[in-house]
């Protein structure tokens, strides 16, 4: 079992107003943006990274979303590149880079090589199609965004493991001369993850590259129905896969009393409004969300339970109290949180999970508690139960082949 | 086939090694109308009445409801490229054409390629020129009802606007605004909505008669933009509906229309 850490980075700023406040996605002007905070933000966040390592993280998820304040990171690689040189141990998981808005993928190419170097090799490579925002926010072509996503991801994997120069003349990209100097530790190429909100595509194409699925604190029973899926493509596409294949992020907040830790989990809702924060998603814009061709007139999603009744498209709004009941968010004491999460071990079989924490409006102070706890008591714990149910994750057995990895067993151990 | 002025018929053909729809009506010389990025829905009372005098056609854009989208469409010129074949196909040119909007654009493209190919053109709030003042209106940006709304200067004293966007929205349209969206934005997105080089390209037509028509208050292709393109066409002239959006077709249809049969 891979234990990882996850936070949005979100944007705190008592001074903003925008707190708690049910903003607008994309709606937003910077001219909130106190350069002071944000500086004070990031390295508070890599802070916490450091810390997470200490109390015995296996890995970092690591993600980006642009224009919005719901999360700081707008370029992931340089989050990526500072703890490959600052930790020692940890995977960094990057969930995702957002090919389709890259219009130079040799570039990106070039970036993961040198965060797989310098890291020596702990990188995962995740790759995504990212939502209706990230194109607006970037300008890229959203009719193109599954063409783009396909042959940036095509393009990324041969600068990595075919020996240049060569040339490429795509659709969507084209080069004459692929020759980069620089080339990932890991060979044949670090491993590459798909994170997902359970659309049938990318599940579909997920486990047709055999990939790790990631699912994104999508509620439980839509995310058992996306591992079936993935379940069910790999046995079409002629290979068996089994928790190797699967991840899941979920809310896990770890306090020193139970009245501490509801105080505390109530602030996943009272931060910056943030579309995948169920309870302060604020106001999507329908039309940016779905613009003219992101989404194939095909397409269909497993279920509008996603993220709640209303869907993408709009927000629920739900109680506090009714994402404590659904388990969406988990919170408590070390020894009440331990036998939900094992709830959730085994009604979804992901041999991965991150932790969601330190998110909306919980402080430094917060987030550091709950490290420790998580280090103390919920860590240990939890990879026994791994262990007990026979949790692997992709370093432990091959997700292509099933077949036990020998060398890597030291991330669980 | 006896063709109706006030009711179109429909056909599916294949021009330019396409499926598409053609909306075809009334009798006399042939006028081809290029429509808007919100599709080739409706029958409205311009359309009914340019068809008294004129065989009307109006294909539906490779992408739209109706028609297929060629994967090798990916920019304008592509798309004039298309169109010109197309209407050789149709066997109506040389053809008075009329563009509406992302539809204008279309008919400068395909001017500036094959001058021959067209008679007189008409260019109605066209979008395709970067304006100097303003920017043209990011229509992706918002949903196609807050679009249809700022396209009108006045939507409540506009009769037909209930027709282009109800209340109750049907499914049929909302299909019909989706698909004709995406097919625009392949085409649109990036430059948006124009062509750098179409102004000097332009001063290719020497001899083109050229009616531009502009709501004074159009709110998606700034004004600016239509006397940009009055300044690059030779012999061009600039007619401007006051108290008109950007649907001058549809908003001031009475005045669009007399316009437009004095030129044709």
């Amino acid at each position: 079992m891979l234990i990882g850490h996850f936070t949005e980075q979100p944007w705190q700023d008592d001074t903003s107003g925008l707190m708690g406040t049910q903003s607008t996605d994309l709606g937003i002007s910077n001219s909130f943006y106190n350069p002071a905070v944000g500086a004070s933000l990031y390295n508070r966040y890599l802070d916490e990274k450091l810390y997470a390592e200490e109390m015995g993280f296996d890995a970092f998820m690591l993600n980006e979303h642009h224009s919005t304040p719901f999360c700081m990171q707008g370029v992931t690689n340089i989050g990526a590149a500072i703890l490959a040189r600052q930790t020692k141990k940890a995977k960094i998981i990057i969930l995702g880079n957002v090919l389709p808005i890259w219009d130079d993928p040799l570039w990106l190419a070039e970036q993961l090589s040198m965060i797989d170097m310098i890291s020596y090799g702990r990188l995962v490579s995740g790759f995504v199609r990212g939502g209706g925002r990230e194109s607006f926010a970037h300008n890229a072509p959203p009719h193109f965004n599954r063409e783009r996503f396909e042959e940036a991801h095509d393009f990324i994997i041969k600068a990595w493991t075919e020996p240049g120069p060569w040339r490429w003349e795509g659709k969507h990209y084209q080069y004459r001369y692929v020759n980069p100097w620089a080339r990932p530790l890991q060979q044949p190429h670090p491993q590459i993850w798909i994170p997902s909100t359970v659309s049938v595509e990318t599940v579909k194409w997920t486990a047709e590259h055999r990939y790790p699925l990631v699912l994104l604190a999508t509620k439980l029973e839509p995310t058992r129905d996306a591992f079936q899926l993935y379940h069910d493509t790999a046995k079409e596409n002629g290979y068996k896969s089994g928790t190797q294949n699967l991840a899941y992020l979920f809310k896990v907040h770890v306090d020193e009393t139970e009245e501490k830790a509801d105080e505390v989990a109530r602030k996943y809702l009272s931060g910056v409004s943030n579309p995948f924060l169920a309870g302060n998603e604020g106001q999507i814009n329908p039309a940016i969300m779905s613009l003219p061709g992101h989404t194939s007139r095909t397409s269909n999603r497993l279920q509008a339970a996603s993220f709640g009744p209303a869907g993408r498209f709009g927000t629920n709004r739900r109680p506090y109290e009714d994402q404590v009941e659904d388990l969406t968010i988990i919170s408590g004491t070390p020894k009440t949180v331990l036998p939900k999460i094992r709830h959730v071990l085994e009604y979804l079989r992901p041999g991965s999970i991150f932790f969601w924490d330190g998110d909306g409006a919980m402080t430094h102070e917060d987030q550091m508690r709950s490290l420790r706890l998580m280090g103390e008591e919920v860590i240990p714990a939890v990879r026994e139960m791994g262990k007990e149910l026979e949790l692997f994750s992709s370093f432990e057995v091959d997700p292509r082949t099933g077949e036990k990895i020998e060398t890597s067993t030291e991330v669980a151990s | 086939m006896a063709v109706n002025a006030s009711e179109p018929v429909e056909q599916e053909l294949v021009l330019a090694n396409t499926n598409v729809k053609l909306k075809k009506a009334g009798s006399g010389a042939p006028l081809l109308i290029l429509h808007s990025e919100m599709g080739n829905a409706d029958w409205l009372k311009y359309q009914q009445e340019l068809s008294k005098t004129h065989t009307v056609y109006m294909l539906s854009h490779p992408g739209c409801q109706g028609s297929d989208q060629p994967d090798w469409i990916m920019n304008m010129r592509d798309l004039a490229g298309w169109y010109l074949q197309a209407i050789e196909e149709l066997d109506i040119t040389p053809v008075d054409v009329i563009g509406l909007s992302f539809g204008g654009w279309i008919a400068a493209e395909m001017a500036v390629m094959s001058p021959h190919s067209f008679k007189k053109m008409v260019l109605v709030g066209a979008a395709g020129v970067k304006p100097e003042q303003g920017e043209i209106f990011d229509i992706f940006g918002v949903t196609p009802q807050v679009f249809q709304e700022k396209a009108f200067f006045d939507p409540s004293n506009t009769p037909e606007y209930q027709i282009v966007c109800p209340d109750e929205l049907t499914e049929e349209l909302a299909l019909e605004w989706e698909y004709a969206r995406e097919s625009t934005c392949r085409v649109s997105w990036k430059p948006y909505m124009y062509y750098p080089g179409l102004p000097n390209l332009l001063s290719r037509l020497k001899t083109m008669e050229t009616l531009i028509i502009w709501g004074s208050e159009d709110a998606i292709v700034p004004l600016n933009s239509g006397e940009i393109y009055n300044r690059s066409i030779k012999g061009s002239k600039l007619e401007i509906i006051k108290q008109c959006g950007h649907r001058p077709e549809i908003e001031k249809a009475e005045e669009f229309l007399k316009l437009v049969t004095d030129f044709l």
